[in-house]
């Protein structure tokens, strides 16, 4: 292995357990039953909607290259076929890969 | 130490209609494939997915490796972006902890958060007495992890076969499944509002700032969706 690869490993890791390790020890004083819970609970969905609505609106990597148009079409499509196949959650993830290779290579 | 039918519960839940295997699999899979391509062993690879276990977190690694960015300076791209894990530990810790069970396990099963694992147990931990919520969340965990590791060899071995159309179909399995699961886990007004204004102010956010643009939306939309929801639900 490269030492500086692992370091950076490393360092990507340790970044990444900080906010798990910090969340334990906030956890030992919060009550389930408390408001302070039911604040932070919000704040974890409220964070991941943000996180998720980003990477479907400003992608990184790969999705930057899909027209932002197909990426919504197949977010709609996705969440019908979830519906339509009573909440089933692999179903709409298959569809959605094939429908934006398809697109893709299509465009 | 473990009680091992509540964590064969837990661990079964990659399997069946909910199974969160196939998004797991298919964002590991490309960052196999990136790392790869980025000039990682297999070894290096498979190490960084053991470790760190956050996708986002990955991505953002790979990208300031590109750019050269110093330790530091990944350090706190990657804390940033990952962030949200503080939230979401401190909104499940609480369900699961139990006077009768070690600390260390709290502290060691944290690894296992990520959003995939995290939205299985709020799902899920009703069904379990909480005493043996822990055992049930380490089998949860133990699971999407041991998938995690296993996609991120399969997408290294694979990279010479994965054409950019495919790479692309790969990176939105990822956002949908999420979505999926958010929508499915929409049941009290707190939590439908939070994850619309979320939804809203995140990108909105990133306008101002695309680093802090998850941080500042998430905040601003959670604490305003708590004081709608705590008005309200009673």
């Amino acid at each position: 292995m490269t030492s500086n690869i692992v370091i950076i490993i490393i360092v990507t890791s340790l970044a990444t357990y900080l906010s798990r390790f910090l969340g334990v020890v906030s956890a030992e004083k919060i009550k389930e039953t408390s408001k302070m819970f039911r604040w932070f609970n919000c704040l974890a969905y409220s964070t991941l909607a943000a996180l998720i609505s980003r990477i479907v609106i400003f992608p990184s990597g790969s999705l930057q290259e899909t027209d932002y148009s197909v990426r919504f079409i197949i977010v709609f499509l996705s969440i019908l076929v979830f519906y339509l196949t009573k909440k089933n959650l692999v179903y709409p993830t298959i569809f959605s890969a094939i429908m934006l290779s398809i697109f893709s290579s299509a465009l | 130490m473990i009680d091992t039918k509540y964590f064969y519960k837990g661990f079964k839940s990659i399997k069946g209609v909910g199974s969160p295997a196939i998004a797991l699999g298919a964002s590991f899979i490309a960052i196999g494939a990136l790392l790869k391509n980025l000039g990682f062993t297999i070894q290096e690879s498979i190490f960084s997915t053991f470790l760190t276990y956050a996708l986002p977190g990955s991505l953002v690694m790979a990208e300031s490796m590109l750019i050269g960015a110093s330790l530091i300076n990944i350090f706190i791209a990657v804390w940033l972006v990952n962030a949200r894990l503080y939230p979401m530990t401190v909104a499940l810790m609480p369900l699961l902890m139990h006077e009768n069970q070690p600390r260390w396990k709290y502290y060691l099963s944290c690894h296992f958060i990520a959003v995939s694992s995290w939205l299985i147990m709020k799902d899920n931990y009703e069904q379990i007495e909480k005493e043996n919520r822990i055992d049930f969340w380490i089998g949860i965990g133990t699971a999407t992890w041991t998938v995690a590791i296993f996609s991120t060899v399969i997408g290294y071995i694979a990279s010479d076969f994965l054409n950019n159309d495919i790479m692309i179909g790969l990176a939105i399995v990822n956002p949908i499944y999420f979505i999926c699961m958010m929508i499915g886990a929409m049941k009290t007004m707190q939590i439908i509002l939070s994850v619309i204004f979320g939804a809203v102010l995140g990108p909105a956010f990133y306008f101002l700032s695309p680093e802090w643009s998850i941080l500042f939306g998430g905040f601003f939309a959670g604490t305003i969706a708590f004081f709608i929801g705590e008005k309200n639900d009673k």
